[in-house]
């Protein structure tokens, strides 16, 4: 047994296609032990990557009446009810002197955004089954493709998030303040779309070895929900009071909900929660691949 | 000088089969292994597995491909046919030895692998080529003979899950087609399809394999293998037994040993005081009658009183009972047999020109005139498909019971 390191033998040394003349030369034999990510590979494949992403997104609402608007409705409706149960019966609003819809759909954004991607995430490589035992391409991007649909329902219902914001200025709010901390969004979106991806690697290579985790799943996403700030604030009258928050941060989606949050409405941001996080979500990524490369010869056998 | 485009060094696959659950034969036991099976699970998961058993799939296989071969991969079910594929494309790895491959490859394990049925058949012209390992500008580029081939342009902007399932078939195939590798790995895409396009398919893949490209053709169609490859490979029970000219690999394939088939031989009760026994075997004295391969037919009579003019017979007939061919002393023979206790006799049967299927053979002894003694259907006869016309193609069944080779010529045509 060699060392894990030097096992990692399936490596192609692929030259672009106009050059026919070299030749592509490739070894097959088992591996076994932690694998490194083949990015040489993965970017070699970065078509078929689009062509994945470009389907789900086809036939994310075919056959649908209200078409792409199913992107709205869903952080729209929870912003809806949200409002009225926490915000008007459990008193929540008082947190912040922020309107509670901005509140509340400021964070729906990446929350909704997280929650679709996890849900194909974790069950995309058993969805995939028909390709994963006919047809060889690295399996990372199965759950990697699945971030594509998502983040266009994301950036659909981002015209939401302006249009609200546009109106309650309108209307004479100003505790709304527009403010170049505005520049730092794809930030927090990034934190987001990390720990996304860890969680779904994570979660799809287990579920191909045990369906449990498909329930798993389930309540996980309600479960996560309360532990992020998607309801409520940080700080504030009603808020969660601030020894708890270094703890809270932990959680990679409190730091992308805060940061996002807190850069639309020009609230100081919490530097702390924000780095705490962003690690956190890097080990989450970390994590999820390591343990999906590790696995991932095993798929066709186990599907 | 030649290279290996594809070099198998000692390759084996092991699958670890979990054994059967114990079976509960109470409700009580039922209920109680139903609650304690995940703790079972959880203990068994602990401790390695140590209820899993082993099964090689492949064991030791050892081949070399030279560039631009065609190689033909044949055996029984189970023999590790798909299994060799799978690791050959990536999808599955070995358990133990290394193949090395010299070139871009393309597999192709099914037609259609990806299709979506909500997406057009445009749009999955595109997703399929993508994921058979096509770059966008190739797809563009054969594009227009890929819709060409597939014969359905008028229906490019349907959604798949509207096409037949022949015209998602010639669609699917027809991307296939178009793919441009150095080295082709295929199993089993020729049967699909009505036979018009079945015909094309094989045109096209015989373009392929006289382009200069390596290629590894797994099939059970013994006719479509015998046509495309040069060479042959014969996996048995995860060995490989047999290396070579593809004639002869078949040769050895069809002698097998261990075949699934019913043996084509019967022991035919007395009946008015003969007693035989009927053996169909083919020219090496296996168990596998192909269509069109020569067959030897054997004879053994016992007699309770001498036969003085004895007169043999066997009707073919099919499953309906229709007669399809007879062969008979009375009309094939002009010698004059007297037999007075035993007696073998065989027939040579060059020209086995009976086309695949089961057929029920009927034996009956004459003296003279005089029927003496007739097991009817007493022997059940397999045919299998061969390569009969050399064409590559196996005529079905229900084309008729024989095979009759002919020249066709277009004479004239306006």
């Amino acid at each position: 047994m060699t060392s894990p390191t030097t096992t990692s033998q399936q490596e192609t040394s692929k030259d672009s296609p106009e050059h026919h003349s070299e030749v592509t030369s490739t070894v097959i034999r088992a591996r076994s032990g932690w694998q490194a990510v083949n990015f040489a590979e993965l970017w070699h494949y970065r078509e078929l990557l689009f062509f994945l992403i470009w389907r789900d997104v086809k036939i994310r609402y075919k056959q649908t009446i209200l078409g792409a608007t199913w992107a709205i409705i869903q952080p729209v409706m929870t912003m809806i009810v949200f409002t009225i149960f926490f915000g008007k019966f459990g008193g929540m609003a008082k947190g912040s002197n922020i309107p509670y819809p901005i509140v509340v759909f400021s964070a729906l954004l990446p929350w909704t955004f997280f929650v679709n991607s996890i849900s194909q995430g974790g069950n995309s490589l058993v969805n995939s089954s028909h390709l994963i035992t006919k047809v060889y391409f690295p399996r990372l991007l199965i759950p990697m493709s699945t971030l594509g649909a998502p983040l266009l329902d994301f950036a659909i219902s981002s015209g939401v998030l302006v249009a609200m914001i546009g109106w309650y200025m309108a209307t004479g709010v100003d505790s709304i303040v527009i403010s170049p901390q505005l520049t730092l969004l794809p930030v927090f979106l990034l934190i987001t779309i990390l720990t996304a991806f860890g969680v779904s690697t994570l979660l799809s290579a287990l579920t191909i070895a045990y369906r449990d985790f498909r329930y798993v799943l389930t309540f996980l996403v309600q479960l996560w929900m309360f532990a992020s700030p998607v309801a409520y604030v940080l700080g504030g009258e009603n808020g969660v009071p601030e020894r708890w928050w270094r703890w809270m941060a932990l959680n990679p989606m409190t730091g992308a909900i805060v940061g996002f949050r807190r850069s639309i409405t020009g609230e100081p941001l919490l530097w702390d929660v924000i780095a705490i996080s962003g690690v956190s979500s890097v080990l989450f990524l970390i994590a999820g691949v390591m343990y999906f490369r590790r696995v991932e010869q095993r798929f066709a056998d186990i599907i | 000088m030649t290279q290996a485009a594809i070099t198998v060094e000692h390759l084996s696959k092991r699958f670890l089969i979990s054994a059967a659950e114990e079976r509960a034969t109470t409700f009580y036991d039922a209920i109680s292994s139903t609650m304690l099976a995940p703790l079972n699970r959880f203990r068994r998961l602990s401790q390695n597995a140590p209820s899993s058993e082993e099964f090689w799939a492949l064991k030791d296989i050892n081949f070399e491909v030279p560039e631009g071969e065609v190689v033909g991969i044949i055996g029984h079910n189970g023999a590790g046919k798909s299994t060799l594929l799978k690791i050959l494309s990536r999808i599955t790895e070995p358990t133990e030895g290394q193949i090395k491959i010299r070139g871009r490859v393309a597999s192709l394990l099914e037609v259609g692998t990806g299709f979506h049925p909500e997406l057009t058949g445009r749009e999955n012209i595109f997703l399929n080529g993508s994921i058979l390992g096509m770059s966008r500008t190739e797809i563009d580029a054969n594009f227009d003979a890929i819709v060409d081939f597939s014969g359905i342009e008028q229906f490019l902007d349907t959604p798949f899950k509207r096409y037949s399932s022949g015209m998602g078939i010639r669609l699917a195939f027809a991307v296939a087609a178009h793919l441009d590798p150095e080295i082709l790995i295929i199993d089993e895409v020729l049967a699909v399809g009505d036979a018009h396009f079945q015909r094309k398919c094989l045109g096209k893949m015989s373009e392929v394999a006289g382009s200069g490209r390596t290629v590894l053709f797994v099939s059970h169609n013994m006719a479509a293998v015998e046509n495309l490859c040069n060479r042959a490979i014969l996996l048995q029970h995860g060995q490989l037994t047999k290396e070579g000219p593809t004639s002869e690999t078949i040769q050895t394939y069809m002698s097998g040993i261990e075949s699934d088939w019913d043996q084509a031989e019967a022991e035919l009760p007395k009946q008015n005081g003969v007693k035989a026994s009927v053996s169909i075997t083919n020219e090496e004295g296996g168990d596998i009658i192909a269509a069109g391969r020569p067959t030897i037919w054997t004879i053994d009579l016992e007699l309770d009183r001498p036969l003085v003019d004895a007169e043999v017979g066997f009707r073919v007939m099919d499953h309906n009972g229709n007669s399809i061919t007879t062969i008979y002393t009375m009309y094939q023979s002009t010698e004059h047999w007297r037999i007075e206790k035993k007696a073998t006799i065989q027939v040579d049967w060059p020209d086995f020109n009976l086309s695949a299927g089961r057929y029920y053979v009927t034996f009956t002894v004459v003296d003279g005139q005089e029927v003496i003694s007739s097991w009817e259907k007493s022997v059940v006869l397999d045919v299998s498909e061969s390569d009969y016309f050399g064409t590559g193609r196996t005529m079905p069944g229900a084309f008729g019971g024989t095979l009759s080779k002919v020249d066709w010529k277009l004479v004239s045509q306006e």
